[in-house]
């Protein structure tokens, strides 16, 4: 078992605290280093991939899973990001200049949608984000001059300081990097004034008020944050695409998104990190165990969307605290084991209670 | 008559047939929510679901169409039930988020369980009133449309005189309005709860049967439940007359959308009145005054 002994006051406010934290993420950082020399390209363009949607995974965690904001259209903002990014470069700007126009653009998007959560809240901001999503699809598809409509609209190759990243190793070591800047941004975020300000809005509004903070400033704040950093995600994943089609974002993404967040477990980045790489795999997984099933079920389309409903009906059902929880569960279990309780995370049982008129 | 006005007078006309079937998907939703606090997401696929059911009874088996028709609402109505009894009830108590999730998953296994068994083809199934018309003066409409209309009217007063005077439509209004004390009173609430989950399933496999026929049986036949919840919206959350005048406004708003706006206006216009409503006049037509309890 493990004790915390502080010994100084800058001990609790450190990332890493612990020898075996620094092992393990250090052991984690060299095998992703070295992934792309050891992998098959297939499974480094995957890893991409995967990076990309936990850039995206990250910035709604912190609207749903730390403000308590619901959105379930995510994707118009990864959208919106793609296009701006790939209209900016093919108009001359910078791969750094554009991808910092294109979030700012999404941030300012997100503003605007971000507005009305002051007013309506909970299952009215559910619908709201969905309907947008939807009209931004219809925006993108139907303004051929910027967007190339359904024809789609080719992205340029990043180039960054003059070295050509469009290769797929270099590619990857680009998504690592902005991956890796994303999150160290958010845990610092998340720890100091802002963050805390946000999961007491998620708590309760009300002692939030009390306490001094702006609580519809901050929840406007936090789907600036958001839409900015899922904006980045979208430019990434631009580049990944090559060819952005308004299919591409349309409302199963934005439920892919939502599923990761949930999946992972609400309010932790671990947690979002967990259910993007879960849910980013899927459909390989899925196509890999196909030739195992009856050819009756395999050669469907359905499966796939079966399988997504599954997990989350089961997840939700069960294990509320996500694959995080799970996590935590089974840490908990090795650092104390021999004397570990089965009661430890017991739920207490819970009765319905109204929310009809927050 | 000039022909501007021949044309609106259509326009009305469809708008209120389509607009009709919205009505009563609002209404199947709004049901639900008023019983159990759950946004049921998955209404739109018992409704596609429905629509295949249906098709496999008439196309495939051979049923005639009425008996069909009833059973697949048996079948809707029982797939509610179980979904109440068995699923729903595991997340009583957890924030209203968990139901919106736990719905959205049994949607996307309600779609992928139909997908696996029938395909992606769009197919089509005969009823007595296919391809017929009627006019009415310079009117044409078809008499699809006017059965959905009919349809609409009956199921929406039979559900009216059901919850106001027969003993268990009385029940479910006072579980509806606070569980606890229904419950002291000897009403059984986990029961009543399932049961209006099974009604609403049932409205659902009557969506799913009358819009069928005049689009086409395929999966995209869900995207309907986002426009009942606009017509929720618009009507006002949760009040049950609003839901019925929100649906009819949607359908006339999307048939005039069509005509008198720009292209693309049409598919947008649900989701545009959604948004719209909702930032400038959260309370719609005739929602309840949203008191802030701390």
């Amino acid at each position: 078992m493990r004790f915390d002994y502080d010994t100084s006051y800058a001990d609790p406010q450190r990332l890493l605290r612990y020898r075996s934290q620094w092992i393990a993420y250090g052991t984690l950082v060299l095998a992703l280093i070295a992934a792309p020399w050891v992998l098959p390209p297939y499974y480094v363009g995957e890893l991409n991939y995967l990076f990309i949607v936990s850039i995206a995974s990250l910035a709604l965690m912190i609207l749903t899973g730390y403000t308590g904001q619901v959105s379930l259209g995510h994707a118009a903002f990864m959208a919106i990001g793609a296009y701006a990014h790939a209209w900016f470069l093919n108009n001359g700007l910078g791969f750094i200049a554009s991808i910092l126009c294109a979030s700012a653009l999404t941030a300012a998007v997100g503003l605007v949608i971000g507005l009305p959560a002051i007013r309506v809240s909970g299952l009215y901001l559910a619908m709201i984000t969905l309907a947008g999503a939807l009209v931004t699809e219809q925006i993108i598809g139907r303004w051929k001059d910027v967007t190339g409509g359904y024809s789609g609209l080719s992205v340029p190759a990043p180039i960054v300081f003059g070295f050509d990243f469009g290769s797929l190793r270099a590619f990857y070591f680009l998504c690592l990097f902005v991956l890796v800047l994303v999150l160290s941004g958010l845990l610092n975020l998340m720890r100091g004034r802002t963050g805390r300000a946000f999961v007491g809005v998620r708590d309760s509004e009300a002692a939030a008020y009390t306490l001094g903070i702006w609580v519809g400033g901050h929840k406007v704040l936090a789907f600036v944050i958001s839409a900015f950093v899922t904006g980045i995600a979208g430019a990434l994943l631009a580049h990944h695409l090559q060819f952005l089609t308004p299919d591409g974002f349309g409302l199963t993404l934005s439920m892919e998104l939502v599923l990761m967040v949930v999946i992972g477990g609400l309010g932790s980045l671990r947690g979002a990190v967990f259910g993007a790489v879960l849910i980013g795999l899927l459909p390989t997984l899925i196509s890999k165990i196909k030739p195992a099933l009856p050819a009756s079920i395999a050669t469907q389309f359905g499966l796939e969307t079966f399988v997504f409903g599954l997990i989350l009906a089961l997840f939700v059902m069960f294990e509320p605290a996500g694959l995080n929880g799970r996590w935590i569960k089974l840490k908990v279990l090795l650092q104390n084991f021999p004397l570990y309780r089965r009661n430890t995370f017991r739920r207490g049982k819970v009765y319905m209670h109204s929310e009809r008129y927050r | 008559m000039n022909a501007q006005l021949v044309q609106f007078l259509q326009l009305s006309l469809n708008g209120v047939a389509i607009g009709s079937i919205y009505a009563l998907v609002a209404l199947g939703i709004v049901l639900t929510y008023k019983a159990t606090e759950v946004l049921n997401f998955a209404y739109g696929d018992i409704l596609m679901m429905s629509a295949f059911i249906g098709w496999g009874l008439i196309a495939v088996v051979g049923l005639p169409f009425w008996l069909a028709v009833l059973i697949t609402i048996a079948i809707a109505a029982f797939l509610g039930y179980m979904l109440d009894r068995h699923i729903m009830r595991t997340i009583v108590g957890q924030p209203q988020f968990a139901g919106v999730m736990l719905t959205i998953a049994v949607a996307f296994m309600l779609r992928g369980a139909v997908s696996m068994m029938f395909g992606p083809t769009s197919r089509n199934y005969p009823t007595p009133w296919s391809g017929q018309i009627t006019h009415l003066g310079p009117l044409v409409i078809a008499d699809l449309s006017l059965v959905i209309l009919a349809t609409a009217l009956l199921v929406t007063a039979l559900l009216f005189l059901f919850l106001r005077y027969t003993q268990l439509g009385i029940a479910i209004q006072a579980a509806s309005q606070n569980q606890l004390a229904a419950y002291l009173c000897g009403i059984r609430v986990k029961w009543l709860n399932s049961l209006v989950w099974g009604v609403a399933a049932a409205m659902a496999a009557v969506c799913g049967l009358l819009l069928a026929p005049t689009a086409l049986v395929d999966i995209s036949l869900w995207f309907v439940v986002l426009k009942g919840l606009a017509a929720l919206v618009l009507g006002g959350f949760g009040s049950v007359p609003g839901a019925i005048i929100g649906g009819l406004l949607i359908g006339l708003i999307e048939q005039f959308a069509g005509v008198y706006l720009p292209d693309g206006f049409k598919e947008m216009m649900a989701q545009l009145v959604l948004i719209g409503v909702l930032i400038f006049w959260p309370r719609g037509l005739l929602g309840e005054a949203h008191g802030r309890r701390v």
